[in-house]
């Protein structure tokens, strides 16, 4: 069984989104995509100061056998990236709620937050 | 509708991720390809491979009908033997790369990939029209590989019978035991055994191989496997447009009797007199980041005109931790090489395979 945590929002594109307050919101992929992708072996991510738009691409994960683009979920500017990926993108494997995060964004338009799934309604796309 | 091997429901049992594969369902990894890929090299891993089908040769022309057949020399293999060769058409492209096995008097056996096993039936019948020969396609086999440093060791544990059979046996060798056919061949660059084995017994041998600790390796890990020891995979690598000679085959065209004739010669060595274009070569990139098939190599030549090719096979070595390749390139020699990566130029050096080689055995 996939591990949806409750409190967190998600994507079409299964990228997760945690706020923690209205000016830092963290992103990272779910625990479903990271079973499909496999063994996570590289990322490519933005640098800090970065701009990204919603549902444009901000990123690669690179898994043994594929590589596949991250979404952002809301415009605004990259204000941390987990550097601890670079060395061990095996993290997105092992934790992908905790340790595997990938990007905090502080967001243009926080209100966007209402836009995203709940879990229930990522469950029911990914089952 | 998939067709699935007697190991189907253990595969199931033990957690596999299965796919559609050449026909078949086959296990892609029981949890992780990284884990599997590392249990080969450093300890022993078992394989389900009987997707591959084997053919068996016989009767008085047998050994005439191979010769022909295939481009390598089956004379030079006595009887216990095998050899790895391809088997080329009229315009010397690649119908298979199979391993052929000299079993007994005017009696061999071919084992050929799965995605081109009725392919290459058609083709084995048509040639063999003209020959004194019977060809039966043994579906009642399993094939299983068991392969790392310690696959003797367990092999021993599990067919006690064979123990000093097996520690004497040399590359490329074979021993048979009752229905069980064992040579020490592969396709991860480790030390290890391809077993045929009826169909009724090989869950037995299976669960006992997995109950001694050797651990189950899906079709993933084998990919990154055979890519490290630079091992060519069939229809990436390798098709019916290319030659061997375009194919980092060389070594596997026996041309030393002249007097032989065999399917696509002809054509073979009329290429070779206007110039082999293309070679296939080793990759590693010098950055982050993964290779993947399809991607354009650019490579500068002493002239310093840039040239362009492909990777056919690409991947993440998980022994060497970078990306590496097969790329078919332009002959000739150069002095830079890039891989274009999403449109980015990523450094990189040609290697000749393989990229890894086995410290054991």
């Amino acid at each position: 069984m996939d591990n949806i945590p409750q409190t967190l929002k998600y994507t079409q594109t299964h990228e997760w989104v945690a706020r923690e307050s209205n000016d830092v919101w963290t992103v990272g992929i779910t625990d479903h995509a990271q079973k499909l992708l496999g063994d996570v072996v590289f990322i490519e991510l933005p640098a800090v100061g970065d701009k990204v738009i919603i549902n444009k691409e901000f990123g690669v994960v690179e898994s043994v056998k594929a590589a596949s683009d991250l979404y952002a979920p809301i415009s605004g500017e990259i204000v941390a990236i987990n550097e601890s990926l670079v060395d061990h993108p095996e993290l997105i494997n092992q934790d992908a709620y905790q340790q595997g995060w990938i990007i905090k964004i502080k967001p243009q338009a926080p209100e966007q937050w209402e836009q995203l799934l709940e879990a229930q309604a990522y469950s029911q796309k990914i089952s | 509708m998939e067709k699935s091997t007697p190991l189907y429901h253990k595969h199931l049992e033990l957690g596999a991720m299965m796919v559609p594969f050449a026909g078949w369902l086959m296990p892609l990894h029981y949890g992780s390809q990284l884990e599997e890929h590392h249990a080969v090299r450093n300890d022993v891993g078992v394989f389900d491979v009987s997707h591959m089908r084997a053919i068996d040769i016989q009767g008085m022309d047998a050994m005439r009908f191979l010769r022909q057949l295939l481009a390598n020399d089956i004379r030079k293999i006595p009887i216990g033997k095998a050899l790895y060769t391809c088997m080329l058409n009229e315009q010397a492209g690649i119908i298979d790369d199979l391993i052929v096995y000299h079993l007994g008097d005017n009696a061999y056996r071919c084992v050929v990939n799965a995605g081109t096993t009725d392919k290459d039936w058609e083709w084995f019948l048509k040639q063999a029209a003209s020959f004194e020969v019977t060809l039966t396609s043994r579906d009642d086999l399993s094939l299983l590989a068991l392969q790392g440093p310690n696959s003797f060791d367990k092999l021993a544990q599990v067919l006690p019978s064979i123990k000093d059979t097996l520690q004497a046996l040399s590359s490329f060798q074979l021993l048979s035991e009752k229905d069980l056919v064992i040579a020490k061949t592969g396709y991860t660059g480790e030390m290890g055994v391809e077993l045929m084995i009826p169909n009724k017994e090989v869950a037995a041998i299976w669960d006992n191989l997995i109950a001694q600790g050797v651990r189950p390796i899906g079709l993933a890990a084998r990919d990154s496997l055979r890519l490290e020891a630079g091992l060519n995979l069939y229809g990436v690598d390798m098709d019916e447009n290319v030659t061997p000679d375009e194919s980092n085959l060389s070594w596997t065209i026996d041309l030393r009797d002249l007097e032989r004739h065999f399917i696509g010669k002809e054509a073979l060595l009329a290429k070779r007199q206007q110039g082999v274009l293309w070679q296939l070569t080793g990759i590693m990139l010098l950055e982050k980041g993964v290779c993947r098939p399809d991607m354009t190599v650019h490579v500068k030549d002493e002239n310093n005109d840039w040239q362009q090719g492909k990777l056919t096979s690409g991947s993440f070595s998980p022994t060497l931790a970078c990306g590496i390749g097969l790329a078919r390139l332009p002959i000739g020699s150069f002095t830079q090489v890039n891989v274009e990566i999403r449109g980015k130029q990523v450094p990189a050096k040609l290697i000749k395979p393989p990229f890894v080689r086995k410290q054991h055995g």
